[in-house]
């Protein structure tokens, strides 16, 4: 049965679409059929960070707009064969996506993949609420720090109304993923504590990923870190994440810091 | 010479209504609206209906009989919509309101005059009158005593939600996030963390009460007084507490 999930925060630049393209790498590495959907319209990044920017022919308005087929817009990753990407216009804006089209989309691409992975925007305007619709299960990405952790807050409110299961009386599956900790400045007691966060959104943790700069490497590189650079402890802490996804129940790691002998010497490294 | 204009003033106001909505045939619907009204009799009570034809098929010979029909059994009608333009004789109901918007939730009607807690309660029954001297034993005019109407919500309400209950007292089981509203004609009892706001005594009761087992709230305040989170007394933050009024000055003391 395909899951659809969406990754969505609420606040801006907390690691949605990172995390999107991480995650769909790592389940599709695990085998599963994956798609990542990007539902920026006008500020699109997914297609940035998997690589994909210089083959982009067709987006999703596109086949909305029955221009093009939805097998025309779908771009398949050169690296796994199991991971495709649905881009986002950049030169239209979220009013060109309707219900109507949307939803015609997510049925087709259920016809194709395990796993269907919406890339929400920021916000809690029309391309958020477009990208949660027809959500299965979200992941809800918050950085440790106040704001965040009330835009959180707000869209988990709405996770549990407008979306299409909400509204058929269903409960939708939420996970929080706890992204760009640091655990120095957690153990300084500057960045809000993992338990507080927990106790203020009342999710399930799905995983934390601590502050990196393979992260950074990697959008660079137009790779997700979890195929960059696997041995990452981001790119571990995404793999947990995703094995998680699938159904795994195991302990949650909280990441330390870890000190090189360079680093020791040359002042602190994030982990 | 300067020349005053005379002031206007606009506010914006929400109310609840029930939308009822008759189906053809009609004669079958005014039937069961009957039916229902005799196994509820209070149901419709000072509530604000709005009749929405919108369902009607346009061929639909009198509606203006219909609406008269409907007001006829007591139903408080306070605007129409979906009306057709041709459709003679709707004046007295006012333009059809804009926009259907969002179909609400349908609300089932109940056997009994018990309502359910979620929907704006009729006005409870007068108290029975008090009797001085000896009691008379066996002679009971009404109920013992009025039930007070309550809202209860069992989950967390979440940043940017607002609840909103006029009529009594509101109980949440669960915490009220930052960012989150909840507005009560009396009461409110918050069986978890008050980070948001909190607004009681609406109907007028400075005696209302705002209580909750950690208190961290942007503002509480009660029949039209308010203090925000800076003015709270900082012993209180964090613990179990209860705010009221003590004439024109909020209060608040732990709960233990």
């Amino acid at each position: 049965m395909t899951r659809v999930l969406v990754v969505t925060s609420g606040k801006g630049g907390v690691g949605k679409t990172t995390s999107t393209a991480a995650l769909g790498a790592a389940l599709a590495q695990a085998g599963e059929n994956v798609v990542v959907v990007d539902f920026d319209v006008g500020l699109r990044n997914l297609d940035l960070v998997m690589g994909a920017e210089r083959r982009v022919v067709y987006d999703m308005i596109n086949v909305i707009q029955g221009d093009a087929k939805l097998a025309q817009a779908l771009i398949r990753d050169k690296r796994i064969d199991t991971l495709s990407l649905l881009p986002a216009s950049q030169t239209r804006d979220k009013d060109s996506l309707t219900e109507e089209g949307v939803t015609k989309i997510i049925d087709q691409l259920r016809e194709k993949f395990d796993w269907v992975i919406c890339d929400s925007p920021a916000g809690i305007e029309k391309g958020a609420m477009m990208a949660m619709r027809h959500a299965d299960v979200a992941v809800v990405v918050t950085n440790p720090e106040v704001s965040s952790v009330r835009d959180s807050d707000r869209i988990i409110g709405m996770l549990d109304s407008k979306t299409l299961k909400a509204e058929r009386d269903e409960r939708i599956d939420k996970h929080l993923l706890l992204t760009r900790y640091d655990p120095a400045r957690a153990a300084r007691g500057e960045m809000l504590k993992t338990e507080d966060v927990l106790e203020i959104l009342s999710i399930p943790l799905l995983g934390i990923v601590p502050e990196s700069v393979d992260v950074l490497n990697a959008s660079n590189l137009g790779s997700p870190v979890t195929l960059s650079n696997p041995t990452s402890p981001a790119a571990k802490a995404y793999f947990d994440a995703a094995r998680r996804l699938r159904g795994e129940q195991f302990d949650l790691i909280v990441p330390l810091e870890r000190k090189s002998l360079m680093g020791r010497l040359f002042g602190r490294r994030v982990a | 010479m300067t020349e005053t204009r005379p002031f206007i003033r606009l506010r914006g106001r929400s109310i609840m209504a029930l939308v009822l909505t008759p189906e053809a045939p009609l004669p079958e619907w005014l039937a069961a609206l009957d039916a229902q009204i005799e196994r509820a009799p209070n149901f419709f009570d000072g509530r604000p209906v709005i009749a929405d034809v919108g369902t009607l098929p346009r061929e639909e010979r009198d509606v203006a009989g219909l609406m008269l029909e409907i007001a006829a059994r007591g139903i408080h009608i306070i605007g129409i919509e979906g009306a057709h333009p041709s459709w003679p004789g709707l004046e007295p109901w006012g333009r059809s309101l804009p926009g259907a918007g969002k179909a609400g939730k349908p609300i089932e009607i109940p056997e009994s005059a018990a309502m359910p807690s979620r929907v704006a309660e009729p006005e409870p029954p007068p108290p029975p009158p008090l009797h001085s001297g000896p009691a008379l034993a066996g002679q009971q005019s009404g109920p013992a005593h009025p039930e007070a109407p309550s809202l209860l919500v069992n989950h967390s309400v979440r940043s940017g939600q607002l609840i909103v209950f006029e009529n009594g007292d509101i109980t949440i089981l669960g915490s009220v996030a930052s960012g989150a509203e909840v507005v009560a004609g009396g009461s409110i009892h918050v069986y978890g963390a008050l980070r948001g706001r909190a607004i009681a005594g609406l109907s007028g009761g400075a005696g209302a009460r705002i209580y909750c087992s950690k208190l961290h709230a942007e503002l509480v305040a009660i029949d039209g007084v308010y203090q925000t989170a800076e003015d709270m007394p900082p012993e209180r933050i964090g613990s179990p507490s209860s705010a009221w009024l003590d004439g024109d000055q909020m209060r608040i003391t732990p709960i233990d």
